[in-house]
């Protein structure tokens, strides 16, 4: 299967060595302790990436209780309470747990190594924003376990069902968000400080690879809403403790203010989880097209944009809260001009490729997919967007479809591609191209089986975030639990695969792929602890 | 050590024991507002916040005077501290934002003007006013009274505006190396900060015993005290961050030109003054 495949680079054709590399350093803690009390962004970078898969495999067993008990109408599984439970945590833990902190593993191991720094611009307080995040997930989960359940409200937790009606386990919930969201601004506060700090002398801003570029913007945004996602969990705490009554109209308060603050966070977190994404492909398309990437100045600005742009179309999630006429309006077209910058980027990809010689490595696959799937996720934001179709659509596993392609084939497949593609750089050992194939079609065909089938059931008026339907609904969804427990048992394969990889496998060179042009491919694979000690000699490339 | 001139420290305990603290404290200040006991747990948390706050900090004042920061160690400090500030900026928007949406929008819809006047539905006899003194429903009891902004207000913006002058001049002392006279006029930015918070806690008792304005009293109430109430919180932090520069200028730890630290404390004690502005004309004045 891999055989058409061309020949990795060899071991004596790589330079080795570029930048100041390390002589070994003081005696440093063993075992647990090492990975306890490290400032290295390498170790940071892993434990990051494991946390998230660990979270990521919890999120997924969440889902797939949902899919079993929707696989045929009727109550067979769980009790609605459970359920709401599992659809919320599922949420919660994906969003939160699994997807943000990849992307943030992925900066901790390249950001430094695209930008030739010998580590992030604040280690200590790197290892505090990651032992942050095992404290405030344990808490989460444990919620399960307490009186009354743990939160059943939607990820999205509106108010009042969070508040008045909520369980009593709310508050810790509250307050484990607030770690999560603690952990976030530090991570982005450090992220922008190495790139606008530590890079190479010479390397100008418009010379950084694009996954630099992504994360910068990506921090901004993170360093601007994580706080307003804790004033609004601090209202609801104070509602919910001190009987205050921001969300509550008898009081002069509204519920309605809670979603305008929710979505003033959550429409700017939903670019957090997907520009990180677009780095990614962004490096990994012009590698294996051997093509530098068409249009790089057009991404950037492309980036910038819809993150400015995010700012202001929260209310398109609000469309039936009963808005104000200008309101839908301003709101129906904002959303429709992100199209525009998004679309630019789809074109740069498609270009990049256009007349390229490209293979097919399990990094690529993945990195391909992602064009192809994300957009059908962008089409369906598109259509939500329009106000008046939004009436019919919202609240129905239309949206699901929507956000679970640009999440899962989106977001999720861009960390994985990463993955693929930087693993060589990480332990010095190629990935099995064989196993990552399994993986990449299981995959391929697991998400489109679950996710596909909903757009139809969504716009025949199937209610999301309900145990049960009526039985016209039932074939759709036996095939959507069907394709997620392909997607799901699919995922046993990239864990194996990693673990693989880690253990030995094809031996690696400096510059792993023959495209690939970044600083972090002058350094030896897999990269030694401490890197760019003294700064490398960078040379622009031309874009 | 590494050999490039950039300091990465080796690995430190501080991180990892500072999240197990968080962790504690917010485990029993959940245990304790949901089941009513855990303040212990919320005390032993806190303490041990601050007290490895206090360690790492300590460290990193050790590193600085071992020389092992360089110009660029400095600039990543300050992007930090910067960063940061725009973070709690945020922070504050969020609460500004929803005093002006209930302000603009939800108060008087539910009287029944503008697009979505159908609220009013709800409490055909609701009146909308601001400061909203009776709130729609019967159960909920509003406050009698609503602060005048030309009191205690007016006298407080007097103390933090103060302040943040007395400040400067102290830290323009500092850069010309006049050691005495920036402890002074850094000990008077202190003791106007102090009575600052002396006051805000007058005027919250005032409130609670004489104005019926408490937490519970509808949106005014639960506004009111969320702005003021956070924006005390952060004077507190500031005047405690002001009182540690208070004494490391005492023990000589800063030079003409090399004082982050002392910077950084002043940039959030300005930030805390800019918020208090936008809280005098915005709670009280309009
Ligand atoms: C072309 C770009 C996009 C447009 C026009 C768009 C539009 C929309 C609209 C109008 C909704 C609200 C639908 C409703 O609730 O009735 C929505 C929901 C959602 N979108 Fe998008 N979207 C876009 C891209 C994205 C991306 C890139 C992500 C994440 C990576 C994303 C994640 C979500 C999520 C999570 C929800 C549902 C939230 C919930 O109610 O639980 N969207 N989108
Ligand atoms: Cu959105």
């Amino acid at each position: 299967m891999a055989s058409n495949l061309p020949p990795k680079p060899t071991l004596e054709h790589s330079t080795t060595t570029s930048g100041g590399l390390a002589h070994e350093h003081h005696e440093r803690p063993r075992g647990m302790l090492r990975w306890l009390l490290t400032t290295n962004h390498k170790e940071i970078g892993t434990l990051y990436l494991i946390f998230s898969l660990t979270m990521f495999f919890i999120g997924g067993i969440f889902a797939l209780v949902v899919r079993a008990e929707l696989f045929q109408p009727g109550l067979q599984l769980v009790q609605p309470e459970f359920f709401n439970q599992m659809t919320t945590m599922h949420g919660l833990i994906m969003v939160f747990g699994a997807v943000m902190p990849a992307f943030v593993g992925l900066a901790n191991w390249m950001v430094p190594l695209q930008v030739g720094a010998p580590d992030m611009a604040l280690p200590r307080l790197n290892n505090f924003s990651f032992w942050l995040l095992p404290v405030a997930f344990t808490l989460l989960l444990s919620t399960l376990l307490m009186p009354g359940g743990g939160p059943n409200f939607g990820w999205t937790f509106y108010a009042p069902l969070s508040t008045t009606y909520a369980p009593p386990s709310t508050t810790f919930f509250i307050l484990s968000l607030h770690m999560a969201g603690i952990s976030s601004i530090l991570g982005a506060i450090n992220i922008i400080a190495t790139i606008l700090n530590l890079r190479a002398p010479g390397m100008r801003l418009m010379d950084m690879p694009l996954f630099v570029w992504t994360w910068l913007i990506t921090a901004f945004l993170l360093i601007a809403v994580m706080p307003i996602l804790a004033g609004v969990i601090t209202m609801m705490l104070m509602d919910i403790n001190f009987g205050t009554s921001f969300f509550n109209a008898a009081g002069g308060g509204d519920p309605v203010l809670f979603q305008h603050l929710f979505w003033f966070f959550g429409h700017p977190e939903v670019y957090i989880m997907i520009l990180p994404a677009f780095g990614i492909v962004s490096a990994i398309i012009p590698t294996f097209a051997r093509k530098p990437l068409f249009g790089y100045a057009s991404m950037v600005y492309a980036t910038a944009s819809i993150a400015i742009l995010s700012f202001l179309v929260w209310a398109h999630h609000m469309f039936v809260v009963g808005l104000p006429l200008v309101a839908e309006l301003f709101f129906m077209f904002t959303t429709m001009l992100i199209a525009v910058p998004t679309g630019v980027k789809v074109f740069n990809w498609i270009a990049t490729l256009f007349q390229g010689s490209i293979t097919f490595e399990t990094a690529m696959l993945f990195a391909l997919a992602f064009v192809v799937l994300f957009s059908i996720g962008g089409f369906s934001g598109l259509m939500l967007a329009i106000a008046p179709a939004d009436f019919q659509y919202h609240d129905t596993y239309f949206v699901v479809a929507h956000f679970h392609y640009v999440l899962v084939p989106g977001a999720i497949f861009a960390i994985m591609a990463g993955v693929y593609y930087w693993l060589p750089k990480w332990t010095g050992h190629y990935p099995d191209e064989r196993l990552g194939r399994w993986h990449f079609w299981m995959s391929v065909i697991g998400v489109n089986l679950t996710f596909f089938p909903m757009h139809f059931s969504g716009l025949a008026g199937m209610p999301r975030r309900i145990p049960d339907y009526a039985l016209q609904f039932a074939d759709f969804n036996m095939v959507s639990s069907v394709g997620a427990l392909m997607f799901g048992v699919s995922q046993l394969l990239f864990v194996w695969g990693v673990i693989k990889c880690v253990r030995g496998g094809e031996k690696a060179p400096a510059k792993a792929w023959e495209g690939a042009e970044d600083l972090e491919w002058s350094v030896p694979s897999p990269a030694p602890l401490h890197t760019f000690d003294t700064p490398p000699d960078f040379k622009p490339v031309t874009h | 050590m590494s050999g490039g001139s950039y300091y990465v420290p080796e690995s430190s305990k501080w991180p990892a024991l500072g999240s197990l603290a968080v962790g504690t404290m917010m485990v029993g200040l959940g245990a304790l507002l949901v089941h009513g006991r855990g303040a212990l747990v919320m005390t032993l948390g806190l303490v041990a916040v601050l007290s490895v706050m206090y360690l790492w900090f300590r460290d990193v004042v050790h590193e600085s005077r071992r020389g092992l920061y360089d110009a660029q160690m400095d600039r990543s400090f300050r992007w930090g501290m910067g960063w940061f500030i725009f973070s709690e900026v945020m922070f504050f928007a969020a609460f500004f934002g929803s005093l002006f949406y209930v302000r603009t929008f939800a108060v008087p819809w539910l009287d029944g003007e503008g697009a979505k006047g159908v609220a009013a539905l709800l409490w055909p006899d609701f009146t909308a006013s601001w400061p909203l003194l009776n709130p729609p429903s019967a159960d909920i009891s509003g406050p009698h009274e609503a602060v005048s902004p030309w009191q205690l207000p007016l006298v407080n913006t007097l103390f933090l505006v103060s302040s943040s002058i007395t400040l400067t001049i102290s830290h323009e002392a500092l850069k010309e190396g006049y050691r005495l006279t920036a402890r002074n006029w850094l000990i008077g930015t202190l003791v106007l900060g102090i009575s600052f918070l002396v006051v805000q806690g007058f005027e919250y008792y005032e409130a609670y015993a004489h104005y019926g304005l408490t937490l519970q009293a509808g949106i005014y109430g639960s506004t009111f005290f969320l702005l003021t109430g956070f924006h005390g919180l952060h004077v507190t932090i500031g005047a405690i961050t002001l009182a540690v520069m208070l004494g490391r200028i005492i023990k000589g730890h800063f030079t003409r030109d090399d004082h982050f630290a002392f910077e950084a404390a002043a940039w959030y004690w300005h930030f805390v003054d800019v918020v208090w502005i936008g809280l005098f004309l915005f709670v009280y004045v309009f």
